[in-house]
């Protein structure tokens, strides 16, 4: 009788009466492992937190004008600085571009080696990984912090955990600290900030991020994946059987036995799988799976388990990997003796790699050749036009100008493709060639009112075309715009 | 639709089911995790806290107004005040500026600017237009058909004092007669047919068919030369409208000259001196003459 069957029969062998609406997340007690990918994690969170913690220290010079850190998001006047790179509210398809950037790099990773996002890069990850540390270093590893947890209340626990909620709330105070570094100028900041001279508001994201980082990475830990995080669903749309995900290689694994009874097995030349069961790969995985049962939700694809079954099989003889990154495919092939195959040049890795490489290349391109001067036009609507004396009639249009470099720029203004037409602005000089000069402030944006007058037969009922040009005096870099001269 | 149905036990993963079954379809009982239970009374406690220090409760003639005492009213008039506390900085160069100096430092004419789009939108746009471009009756502020004078300066006077507002001593005065009432008018209908269809021509419009316009100039002459000038282009001093620019404040129509000549029109307009202070008006008088017109 199949399972299905059984569920049809009802014959399930106990029948309760309610079940259980909630029940207590077993907690985890992930064992200290070494090897390859535990080395890994370690230089990646290394790399990964030192950048956060370092980079708004970093100073990059933009000039008299502008702020010198490397990375800023400056609120108060709306601009974001990232190395040479500036960008205006209105740029914020930028943002978008990298939106786009990063979510393809994700599916390509995703399409090359599963989550592995999530066992390297993601910052629950990192900072649990850290929280971990700190949890081992006080309460010592797996088994001694089990026996903590269930030995009563004593001088020696006050102790330990004391010590270890304090410096978890240290990491986590450090955490918000940075976080708000990248708003204002850092030295600036961390000296305000001690000398309880920061804003208020500086103090608030600090103890929010405190709380979340405390919180998330000290007592959540794998119940954010497990529970609040979006992605292990997406991922499901995105893997394919190529991707190698962490795979336990049951091939190779299956019947289980242990040391011994495989040896006895073997020589009976009975099937003897190399799994002995020890489940170093469980207590080893941060977030309590068993990676023998197969892909699952809580796998972040980290690879400890790697590690760690790595160490038995060398103890135990046997050859290692046999949980490795791998894929299901693979398994299958090789219990049919063909070879395994590895195709991580796919089309749809290629597809991949073509659209990161396009959408680069496009923003990179926009990026070099942003320009600096900026000019849009807005016709004023009432009145469309106004009838002047001696048959001329005069257009108002709202010009505003952007001077994106970090020192001051004139700007000369003309207006052409309108026979006749002369023009005016008490907000702009006029410069010897009849040209208006405007004057703009580094990195600021300046609105004139322009006035052209030209003409009745010039203007059309329907709006006659007006280009207006503004060239920088500087480097005579120019921005076109259009607009309708309207008349009778 | 759920059925009810008995809560078994799925013998591949050895959990229970819920207890209803859809065509057939089981689900499987798995529980929540314990923390979120503890986040959803979290919820409930931090709505007593919001309770308490918040407005919440409605009562029968009022109702909680909870310890920090927060209302949107407070806040806006908080908001107002700061905002206020910020104009008296940045509009300090404003103060002592007389509207030629705003005009000439280009800092002074962005915030001037800016100050009066709000006031002329607040206070001038319901007669004047929202761009100044007015109506029938009410000055077109964008064209150059001034009657007291184009100039910053004139303008700041025109604004500050009005016209023919009589409560203000120093207003703009000016009285065209209603030449066709009385008894008998000072002109018969004919004679103000004739002085339109004239007037028409001062602007190069065609006067009206069949009508002597060589007697409407006569009249022209004899009546309405003292105000309007020989030549009918107005005199600034006494604020005679220029007949002669073909913009005609109560339209140039045959039937909207003969009616301004009929009854004479004399409108008003506030003296915004007693309404507004000193920098507002500057400020609206260095708007009104940025409409394109000014002098």
């Amino acid at each position: 009788m199949s399972a299905a069957e059984k569920l049809e029969n009802g014959g399930g062998p106990e029948v309760y009466d309610e079940g259980p609406l909630y029940a207590s997340a077993a907690k985890v007690y992930p064992q200290k492992v070494s090897g390859t990918y535990r080395r890994l994690k370690w230089a990646l969170l290394i790399v990964c937190l030192g950048l956060y913690y370092v980079l708004p220290f970093v100073r990059w010079d933009r000039g008299p004008n502008e702020p010198h850190q490397s990375i800023l998001i400056d609120l108060p006047h709306s601009r974001f600085y990232w190395f040479f790179i500036e960008i205006w509210p209105q740029e914020v398809y930028y943002f978008t571009g990298l939106l786009i950037l990063a979510s393809l790099a994700l599916f390509l990773s995703n399409a090359l080696f599963g989550r592995v996002w999530c066992g390297y890069f993601c910052i629950q990850t990192v900072w649990t990984d850290l929280f971990m540390w700190v949890e081992r270093l006080v309460e010592g590893d797996r088994r001694d912090r089990i026996k903590l947890e269930a030995a009563p209340w004593s001088a020696s626990k006050i102790g330990k955990r004391v010590a270890k909620h304090g410096l978890w709330l240290l990491i986590a105070c450090g955490t918000g600290g940075a976080f708000v570094l990248y708003f204002a100028d850092a030295p600036t900041l961390v000296a305000n900030l001690f000398t309880l001279k920061a804003p208020l508001v500086a103090y608030v994201w600090i103890g929010i991020l405190t709380f979340t980082t405390y919180f998330l990475a000290g007592h959540m830990r794998e119940q954010v994946c497990l529970y609040m995080c979006p992605w292990p669903r997406i991922q499901a749309a995105l893997t394919d059987v190529d991707a190698l995900n962490v795979t336990y290689r049951r091939d190779r694994g299956e019947p289980r036995l242990s040391v011994k009874d495989a040896a006895r097995a073997r020589a009976a030349g009975k099937p003897a799988g190399d799994c002995i069961d020890c489940l170093q790969c469980v207590v080893v995985c941060p977030t309590g799976v068993d990676i023998r049962k197969g892909s699952q939700l809580g796998c972040i694809q980290c690879g400890l388990c790697i590690d760690a079954c790595d160490a038995v099989m060398t103890k135990v003889h046997r050859p290692t990997r046999l949980i490795a990154y791998d894929t299901d495919e693979n398994i299958k092939r090789r219990a049919r003796g063909e070879k395994p195959v590895y195709k991580l040049v796919r089309s749809r890795t290629i597809l991949y790699v073509v659209v990161i490489a396009l959408v680069g290349s496009l923003m990179l391109y926009k990026l070099t050749t942003r320009q600096h001067i900026g000019l849009s036009v807005l016709h004023v609507r009432a009145p469309m036009y106004t009838l002047a004396h001696d048959g001329m009639v005069r257009n108002g249009y709202t010009l505003r100008f952007a001077n994106k470099w970090s020192e001051p720029r004139e700007f000369a203004l003309s207006v052409s493709g309108l026979p006749g037409a002369t023009v005016k602005s008490e907000e702009a000089d006029t410069l010897p060639d009849g040209r208006l000069k405007v004057s703009l402030d580094p990195d600021a944006t300046q609105e004139i009112e322009l006035y052209v007058t030209a003409p009745v037969a010039s203007a059309a009922a329907a709006g006659a075309p007006v280009t207006m040009t503004a060239t920088d005096l500087k480097n005579g870099e120019t921005a076109t715009v259009s607009d309708h001269f309207f008349g009778p | 639709m759920a059925t009810s149905d008995k809560i078994q036990v799925d013998s591949v993963t050895g959990q229970t089911t819920t207890g209803h079954e859809w065509d057939g379809i089981r689900e499987l009982n798995t529980p929540l995790p314990r923390w979120w239970l503890w986040t959803f009374y979290a919820t409930i406690l931090f709505s007593i806290g919001y309770w308490v220090v918040y407005p919440a409760w409605p009562g029968i003639t009022g109702f909680t107004h909870g310890l920090w005492g927060q209302s949107s009213r407070g806040d806006v008039a908080a908001d107002v005040a700061a905002i206020q506390a910020q104009r008296a900085v940045t509009e300090g160069g404003l103060k002592d500026a007389t509207v030629e100096q705003i005009v000439a430092d280009k800092k002074l004419l962005s915030l001037a600017l800016a100050h009066g789009k709000a006031a002329f939108a607040e206070n001038c746009a319901p007669c004047h237009g929202a761009g100044g471009q007015g109506g029938k009756g009410y000055r077109n502020l964008t064209n150059e058909d001034w009657l007291w004078g184009g100039k910053l300066e004139d303008i700041q006077q025109t604004i500050t004092h009005g016209i023919r507002d009589y409560a203000d001593k120093d207003t703009r005065q000016s009285a065209m007669p209603a030449w066709g009432v009385g008894n008998p008018p000072a002109l018969t209908a004919d004679q103000i047919r004739q002085v339109a269809s004239y007037v028409r021509t001062l602007s190069k419009l065609p006067p009206e068919d069949g009508v002597d316009v060589a007697a409407g100039q006569k009249i022209f002459a004899d009546n309405c030369a003292v105000c309007h000038g020989d030549d009918g282009k107005g005199k600034r001093e006494m604020g005679s409208a220029n007949l002669t620019d073909g913009l005609q404040l109560y339209g140039g129509d045959v039937k909207d000259l003969i009616q301004t000549i009929t009854y004479a029109r004399n409108s008003t307009m506030p003296a915004w001196g007693a309404k507004l202070d000193p920098v507002t008006i500057k400020t609206l008088a260095v708007f009104v003459h940025n409409l394109g017109a000014g002098e």
